[in-house]
């Protein structure tokens, strides 16, 4: 039988491949893509516990999340593309105007 | 059978995440975000939860995997990237895994608990998980919704007014 | 009855702000600024006359009189009130009354000085806080008053104070005048604590104070008895204000104030304020022997003291100065040994022929000041061995400053005779009294007729010795500086009537003690209380009496004999003892001392306060709190590599810690 247990386990190895991605890719959208590996991990673990504990609330908050993750990759991209368009380049390590 | 069959999705997407993490060119990465997509939605079909799975397909796998390729092709960032790698790779592991320890403890050490609700497997299969999720959605979670069309709507303002031309 | 008490300090406070705020711009005219300088204060003492008649037909003697009430805390109250009794009645008429003739001398002496608004402002601001200090009812307003007079001291000390000399001298006087008014509070705070806190007594009001001073009679405080501490450290006070040993140097600087301002403010009114404080307190004085004690032996050394340094001064007017520390000496004396009446009696003689002595000496200088701006010349107009021969000249100036002389002398009969005679009866036989101060005493005022001679001599006798160019332009002063000169000197001369004593009121018949009985209800309550009073025969008194005339006729006689018959004398005698003179002539170096003592510790206190503790330490911190940070931040700044990444890898490490934690717990 399937618990709740294993959706989790898959769910905390994909966050955690998540967070190394970000930690160290240098393309943005990469980058990008790697936060929505993360986001996804978190969506199976609110999906799992809603099958888990019978209840319907987290499912909602995954359309939610999905909702938030368009809009994100909407203005996130668009930021691309003007940084892009400034730099040539999509790099974070180009991305240091603000330090000091 | 059926956990034979979650260990082979579980392995799927376990390799496409890797190759999210690891591949150099972005379109190769971001043919395994989509394959990792795809893995999922069939996580939500084996939780009893096909609606979600649907909208999982279209609206990752389909927008906002488009999305992404349009800006990579735009970008023309076939091979651009000069060092796949920016830091201490070793202290980027070490986070990860010091993450991937916390949920594995948490997993081996607590029982999963919370409020129970009414909504059982049968409940689904009978009344339609579309429509129970229509009924949260639009009576208890209605302001929500609303509040998120406004999001969407701020978004696309958002993405227009910075990715346009300098005027 | 006396409710309009409250006229008299009026009339010169709007005199003070008419002139102070109008006179520049609007009046501008010194004649009208000057009518209402001297009308203010003529007015007041128009006022104080008609109470002093009233006060004299009345059988009460002390009457208060509340204007408004100004501090009211738990049970003490504290009132604007005013205080009318015999001696701040003779008070009044003394400032007031010396006060207008100066203010009239001033028209004509400051005639066409830049600021005669502000020199008239001043001058009436002054008679308002002389007023207040006398009048007021209790401590606190004599306090204001007293702090009152000490600034219009300083601002008028530096009226001319685009010179440094004046400004120094004003600092001077008024760094002084604070370190008594220091010991005024303590005395103040002594006796409002112990009366309050030991006896349930709050007040600061003199009437109360003196009824109920009996009760501090067994209360100590650091082993000494209250009153004597109290009384001490009233006592600095007055040492400040009055210029006695040790606090007495500001005075003889302050000559460099104009000539009617040293002569109303350092002659005859303001230094007075001292005695007049002992003899409004004299209950709580009188309590304390050992506080008498010190104060007439404190007074006879500064009589002493300072006659000495007059001695050697070329200087008109520091002359004079010296004669007034030395003079204020005497009437210390006088407080000290219990003689009350004849320390506040020679107070008013004093202010006729001091303030006689000074304007007839700014008569003088005005002279030669004219004279050598005429000449072209800039010889010291104050210095008299550029004078001489002067009575042709200026013969008004020169018989009413002969007659003060006489008088400051005591020569029989003129005012000071009787004066200073009954503190010298009182020094001998008072039952508070020593042979010891008596003789100090007696010894000062024969130096005071030599060197008032000496001074007499050089100015007006003998040849001129003003450059040959300037001699013509000398010439009488006009009649506002001549006519105060003339009642002045006339009041010199029979001032000392109202106060003949009794041995010779006898001899010529029943001419009782006027002065005496006025001021009794006074001071008689102390005297009798603690049995001061003076004991001696007849015959005694008046052998005393012989004496001291006999010795200030030799002060005289040597005067005479060294600078009018062998003038080359006093020259022959400084070269051969060259030390002594540049000793004497150098006023004992006391400045100097002070200098060395205080000055220049304090000095050096600043400087450590400045160079080692503010520039080293308190500096040293903030620069190196400031280094500090900016060193730290040098070295933290590296962290802030602006790589978003880098923060990620932070905010995950500190995320999973935290989550380890919950997790574990």
């Amino acid at each position: 039988m399937i618990s709740v247990y294993h959706y989790m386990g898959v769910a905390g190895i994909l966050f955690a491949m998540g967070t190394y991605g970000v930690l160290t890719r240098r393309n943005a959208i990469v980058i990008f893509m790697c936060v929505e590996l993360m986001l996804n991990s978190v969506n199976l673990t609110f999906i799992s516990l809603s099958a888990h504990l019978q209840n319907m609330d987290g499912q909602i908050f995954v359309f939610f999340i999905m909702a938030v993750a368009a809009a994100e990759a909407a203005v996130g991209l668009a930021l691309m593309i003007t940084f892009y368009r400034n730099r040539a380049s999509i790099d974070v390590d180009d991305m240091n105007m603000l330090k000091w | 059978m059926e956990i034979i069959f979650f260990y082979l999705v579980a392995f799927v997407v376990v390799v496409s995440g890797l190759l999210v993490i690891l591949c150099k060119s972005p379109i190769n990465c971001a043919l395994g975000l989509v394959n990792t997509f795809f893995c999922l939605a069939i996580f939500y079909v084996m939780l009893h939860a096909p609606f979600m799975a649907a909208i999982q397909i279209m609206v990752y796998a389909g927008a906002i995997m488009v999305l992404i390729l349009f800006v990579i092709m735009l970008l023309n960032l076939g091979t651009a990237e000069r060092k796949r790698y920016t830091q201490g790779i070793v202290w980027s592991a070490v986070a990860s895994l010091m993450v991937l320890a916390n949920v594995i403890f948490f997993l081996k050490r607590g029982r999963v608990t919370g409020a129970e609700g009414d909504i059982t497997t049968f409940m689904v299969e009978s009344v339609g998980h579309t429509e129970l999720i229509g009924r949260t959605m639009f009576t208890e979670f209605i302001l929500p919704f609303e509040i998120a069309s406004i999001l969407l709507l701020v978004a696309i303002v958002g993405a227009v007014v910075l990715a346009k031309k300098e005027v | 009855m006396y409710d309009k008490l409250w006229l008299i300090p009026f009339f010169p406070l709007l005199g003070c702000i008419i002139n102070g705020l109008l006179g520049k711009r609007f009046i501008k005219n010194e004649k009208i600024i000057g009518a209402i300088g001297t009308g203010a204060v003529f007015l007041s003492f128009l006022v104080s006359c008609k109470y002093f008649f009233q006060l004299l037909g009345d059988s009460v003697k002390t009457h208060e009189n509340i204007v408004a009430s100004w501090i009211t805390v738990g049970n003490l109250q504290i009132d604007w009130g005013f205080l009318f009794d015999p001696l701040s009645a003779i008070m009044l008429l003394v400032v007031t009354g010396v006060g207008s003739l100066i203010h009239l001398y001033s028209i004509g002496y400051m005639h066409g000085e830049e600021g005669f608004y502000r020199y008239f402002s001043y001058l009436n601001l002054f008679i308002f806080s002389m007023l207040m200090l006398v009048l007021g009812n209790n401590l606190l307003v004599m306090f204001v008053g007293w702090e009152g007079v000490g600034l219009c001291s300083y601002l008028l000390i530096g009226y001319y104070f685009e010179k440094k000399s004046a400004g120094d001298a004003a600092k001077k006087a008024f760094v002084m005048n604070r370190v008594g008014d220091f010991g005024f509070l303590l005395g103040l705070f002594v006796i409002f604590w112990t009366l309050g806190g030991k006896h349930g007594v709050w007040t600061l009001n003199f009437v109360e104070i003196s009824e109920n001073a009996h009760l501090l009679s067994g209360d100590m405080i650091l082993g000494l008895g209250v009153t004597t501490v109290a009384t001490l450290c009233f006592f600095l006070g007055a040492t400040g204000k009055s210029a006695q040993l040790p606090l007495y140097t500001w005075l003889p600087d302050a000559m460099e104030g104009p000539t009617p301002v040293s002569a109303l403010i350092h002659a005859a009114t303001m230094v007075t304020a001292g005695v007049y404080m002992i003899g409004r307190m004299n209950v709580l004085f009188a309590m304390s022997p050992t506080t008498m004690a010190v104060i007439a032996m404190v007074g006879a050394l500064t009589a002493i003291f300072a006659a000495s340094i007059g001695f050697a001064q070329n200087d008109i007017k520091r002359v004079l100065a010296y004669s007034t520390v030395s003079q204020l000496g005497f009437m210390f004396v006088a407080m000290g040994v219990g003689a009350f009446t004849a320390g506040i009696f020679h107070l008013m003689t004093h202010a006729f022929f001091k303030a006689c002595l000074f304007l007839g000496s700014g008569s003088v200088i005005h002279a030669m000041h004219h004279a050598m701006h005429k000449a072209h010349l800039d010889d010291d107009p104050q210095d008299m061995r550029n004078m001489g021969g002067l009575r042709k000249k200026m013969p008004i100036t020169w018989a009413t400053f002969g007659i003060s002389c006489l008088a400051i002398s005591g020569l029989p009969f003129f005012s000071g005779f009787f004066s200073k005679d009954e503190i010298l009866w009182w020094a001998f036989a008072s039952s508070r009294g020593s042979l010891l101060v008596w003789a100090i005493v007696v010894v000062a005022a024969c130096m005071t007729a030599f060197y008032m001679f000496r001074c007499l001599i050089m100015t007006f006798h003998g040849e001129q010795k003003t450059n040959s160019k300037a001699k013509d332009y000398i010439h009488e002063s006009p009649w506002t500086i001549t006519v105060p000169l003339i009642v002045l000197a006339f009041l010199a001369t029979v001032g000392g009537l109202v106060g003949i004593p009794h041995v010779i009121g006898k001899l010529i018949g029943d001419i009782p003690n006027k002065f005496e009985h006025f001021l009794a209800p006074v001071f008689e309550h102390s005297q009798q209380l603690y049995k001061i009073e003076a004991h001696g025969t007849a015959s005694t008194e008046v052998s005393l009496m012989v004496l001291s005339v006999l010795i200030a006729c030799v002060g005289i006689g040597v005067a005479y004999f060294m600078y009018k018959k062998n003038p080359e004398l006093p020259a022959k005698f400084t070269s051969k003892f060259p030390k002594f003179h540049r000793f004497i002539y150098n006023k004992w170096y006391v400045d100097e001392l002070y200098d060395s003592l205080f000055i220049n510790s304090t000095k050096n206190l600043g400087t450590f306060c400045w160079k080692g503790f503010d520039v080293k330490v308190v500096d040293g911190i903030v620069n190196g709190v400031a280094k500090a940070v900016g060193g730290l931040s040098s070295v933290l700044r590296h962290t802030q590599t602006g790589l978003f990444q880098n923060y990620a890898l932070t905010m995950v490490l500190g995320t999973v810690v935290m989550v380890a934690i919950f997790i574990l717990n």
